[in-house]
C-alpha cells in the first residue's frame, strides 16, 4: 500500500547497520547469518530500529557516544548505507533509490547540520550558505538572494564576506544551520550540532533553534548525548544503547518513567533539576578539598550574549 | 661471484624496441615534436618581445602586488638586472621559455594523473613505483632515447625535463586531495554533491595549497634539469654552463650558474606568494 498518510513524514522500519568484514549476506531473519556475523567480530551499529516522525515534529535521538546514534542519522540520507530495513519518506523507500534518485533526494528532501560544521574553508559565509543551492544548479543571483535571507534568519547579517576561520564555533554552526535552512527541505537532520560549543553558547543556539522552528516548522531529527538538550528541544525522543532503541516517548515520559536502569542513570540528573531539587549529584566543584576556604559557589550571571561579536 | 651461466641482458631488447619505435612511430613523434616546438617558439617570441627594462618592471610590479614589502619588491628586479649585466639576458629568456613549456606539459599530464591517483588505490599502487623510477633514474639514460625520438634540439630537452619534473606535482596533487578533511566532504555529500561536484567544489579547491606547492617544486626541478638538457642541444643557460665547463672557465661558469639561481629564486618567490592566495584566510 502506498503511503498516503500525510501525518507520518518519515517512517523507519527494522533498520540494521552492520560494520564488519563481510556484512553483505546479512539477513536478520536468518539466524545462521547472524551467528557467522558474530563469529566474524562484526559490530551491530544499528540494530532493528523502528520509529515514525510526524510532519513538523522534533524527534531527538539520545545516547552515549558509540551507541550508534550518529550512524543511525547518517542512514537516512544514506551517507552510511544500511544493510536491512526500510526508510520511508514521502511514501518512497530511500533504500530502493538508485544513485541518481539518491542525489536528487539529498538535494531536495533533506538538509543536514554536523557537529564539526563541515564548512568550506575557502568560501565566505555567503558562498557556504549557498553551497547546497549551487549543487542544485540554482543561478548565482537567485542563490545570493536566498542565502542573504537565510543568513539574516540565523542572525549573521554583516558577516556574509567573512571566512569560517574568522568565526567562533557558535557562529560557524549558525552558518551550518543557515546552509541547511536555505534548502527549504521538509526534513532537517542535525547530528550533535551544539555538542562542540561551550554551555552558554549552546543554550543560546538551542533558543535560536526553537525560535527558528516556530518560524519554519520543519521536521527535525536531532541527535544528542545531552538529556537536557533533548528535553528542551524534543517533541518526542528515543534513547539509544548499543544500536538499539531502549525507550521511545515524550521527554516527560522518558524522564518520569525510565524504561530500565540505563535510562534511569541518564535521567537522574535531569529529574533532580526538573523537580526543583537544586542538589546536584557529587561531581565538579563539590570536591571541597581542593578549596582552602569553602566559598559558596554561585552560578556566574549569564551575560547577554550578543548574536555576533564585532 | 654471480654464476656466469645465469647472465642475461635485456639491453638488446630495449635497443631494438626503441629502434622499432623510431621507425614505426616516427611520424607520430614528429607530429608531437612539431606541436611542442610551435608552442615553444610562440612563448619564446612573446618573451623575447619584452624589452629588458619592461621585464624588470613587470617582475617588480608582480613582487610588489604579492608581497607589499619594499625589500622583497626591489630584490627580484635587481637580481634579474645582474643577468643582463653578465650578457646572459637572451639565453636566460630561452631557458625561461623551455621551463614554461615543460611546466605546462607537466601540469597537463600531472594534475589529471594526481587526481586519478587520489581516487583509485590501484592506479596509485601502479603509478607510485613509476614516479619513483622517474625521479631516481639518471637523466642521461632517458636523454638518449628522447634524442632518438625527437631529434636534436629543444624538444627532446623539454621532454627530458618533463620526465624529471613531473613527479612532484603528481605526488602533491594526490596527497593534497587525500588530505581533504572528511567532515567537509561528508557535508558536501549530504547536500547531494555528485562525484564531479565533489572534486570541483570541495576536494580540488581544498587541496589547492598543497597542489601549488607541487607546482612550485615541479618548476624548480624543471629549472635544474635545464643544464642537463643542454647536452642534447636545448640551448639556454645550460649551454653556457656546458661551454664554460668544457673550457675550464670557472668565472663564466659561475656567471651562468648565478643566472640560473636568480631565475630559480625569483620564480620560487613569486609562485609561493601566488600559492598563498589559495590558502583560506586566518583570523
Amino acid at each position: 500500500m502506498i503511503e498516503t498518510d500525510q501525518d507520518r513524514l518519515l517512517k523507519v522500519k527494522g533498520l540494521w547497520k552492520v560494520f564488519g568484514r563481510n556484512p553483505i549476506n546479512f539477513d536478520p531473519q536468518d539466524t545462521d547469518s547472524m551467528e557467522s556475523l558474530r563469529d566474524d567480530g562484526a559490530v551491530l551499529a544499528v540494530k532493528d530500529v523502528s520509529f515514525e516522525v510526524k510532519r513538523g515534529e522534533v524527534f531527538v535521538i539520545m545516547g552515549l557516544s558509540g551507541s550508534g546514534k550518529s550512524t543511525l542519522i547518517r542512514c537516512i540520507p544514506r551517507l552510511v548505507d544500511p544493510n536491512w530495513g526500510e526508510i520511508n519518506i514521502n511514501g518512497r523507500n530511500v533504500l530502493d533509490m538508485d544513485e541518481k534518485e539518491l542525489l536528487e533526494f539529498r538535494r531536495y528532501e533533506t538538509a543536514m547540520v554536523f557537529q564539526h560544521y563541515g564548512l568550506l574553508p575557502h568560501c565566505d559565509v555567503a558562498r557556504n550558505v549557498a553551497f547546497g543551492l549551487k549543487l542544485r544548479g540554482v543561478t548565482p543571483r537567485d542563490r545570493q538572494d536566498r542565502a542573504r535571507q537565510a543568513i539574516a534568519r540565523v542572525g549573521l547579517e554583516g558577516w556574509e564576506h567573512h571566512y569560517p576561520s574568522q568565526l567562533s564555533g557558535g557562529m560557524r554552526q549558525r552558518v551550518g544551520i543557515a546552509r541547511a535552512l536555505v534548502q527549504e527541505t521538509d526534513i532537517l537532520l542535525m547530528d550533535e550540532p551544539f555538542s562542540g560549543l561551550d554551555p552558554l553558547i549552546r543554550r543560546e543556539m538551542q533558543e535560536t533553534l526553537i525560535r527558528l522552528q516556530k518560524e519554519v516548522n520543519k521536521t527535525i531529527i536531532f541527535v544528542t548525548h545531552d538529556l537536557s538538550e533533548a528535553a528542551r528541544l524534543g517533541d518526542r525522543m528515543a534513547v539509544m544503547r548499543q544500536g538499539e532503541f531502549v525507550q521511545q516517548g515524550t521527554p516527560e515520559e522518558v524522564i518520569n518513567n525510565p524504561a530500565d536502569e540505563y535510562v534511569e542513570r541518564f535521567v537522574f540528573d535531569e529529574r533532580q533539576i526538573l523537580s526543583g531539587n537544586k542538589k546536584r549529584p557529587p561531581f565538579g566543584p563539590t570536591q571541597k578539598t581542593r578549596f582552602k576556604k569553602s566559598t559558596p559557589i554561585t552560578p556566574a550571571p549569564a551575560p547577554l550574549a550578543a548574536a555576533g561579536r564585532r | 661471484m654471480f654464476p656466469d651461466g645465469w647472465h642475461y641482458n635485456v639491453a638488446p631488447y630495449i635497443n631494438s624496441f626503441v629502434k622499432w619505435l623510431v621507425v614505426a612511430w616516427g611520424p607520430f613523434f614528429e607530429a608531437i615534436s612539431n606541436l611542442v616546438l610551435g608552442m615553444l617558439l610562440q612563448i619564446e617570441a612573446v618573451l623575447k618581445g619584452v624589452p629588458w627594462w619592461a621585464g624588470i618592471i613587470i617582475i617588480t610590479w608582480i613582487a610588489w602586488r604579492q608581497t607589499h614589502n619594499l625589500l622583497k619588491t626591489v630584490l627580484p628586479g635587481l637580481l634579474i638586472f645582474t643577468i643582463g649585466m653578465f650578457g646572459l639576458w637572451e639565453v636566460a629568456v630561452e631557458t625561461l621559455g623551455i621551463v614554461i613549456v615543460a611546466v605546462l606539459i607537466s601540469l597537463l599530464i600531472g594534475l589529471p594523473m594526481g587526481i586519478a591517483m587520489s581516487s583509485s588505490e590501484r592506479f596509485n599502487a601502479v603509478n607510485t613505483p613509476i614516479l619513483d623510477a622517474m625521479q631516481t633514474m639518471p637523466s642521461l639514460v632517458y636523454l638518449i632515447p628522447a634524442l632518438m625520438l625527437f631529434g636534436l634540439g629543444k624538444v627532446p630537452g623539454v621532454f627530458a625535463t618533463v620526465i624529471y619534473a613531473l613527479p612532484p606535482v603528481v605526488r602533491l596533487t594526490n596527497l593534497g586531495i587525500r588530505q581533504v578533511s572528511w567532515d567537509v566532504q561528508e557535508a558536501a555529500l549530504a547536500f547531494g554533491a555528485s562525484r564531479w561536484q565533489m572534486m570541483k567544489e570541495v576536494r580540488f579547491p581544498l587541496a589547492m595549497p598543497t597542489i601549488m606547492a607541487g607546482i612550485n617544486q615541479t618548476t624548480m626541478m624543471a629549472l635544474s634539469m635545464v643544464v642537463i638538457a643542454s647536452m642534447i642541444g636545448a640551448g639556454g643557460l645550460g649551454e653556457e654552463v656546458l661551454k664554460a665547463t668544457n673550457r675550464v672557465d670557472v668565472g663564466k661558469g659561475f656567471e651562468a650558474g648565478w643566472a640560473i639561481v636568480v631565475l630559480a629564486i625569483v620564480i620560487d618567490r613569486i609562485s609561493q606568494a601566488a600559492a598563498k592566495r589559495w590558502e583560506p584566510p586566518q583570523r
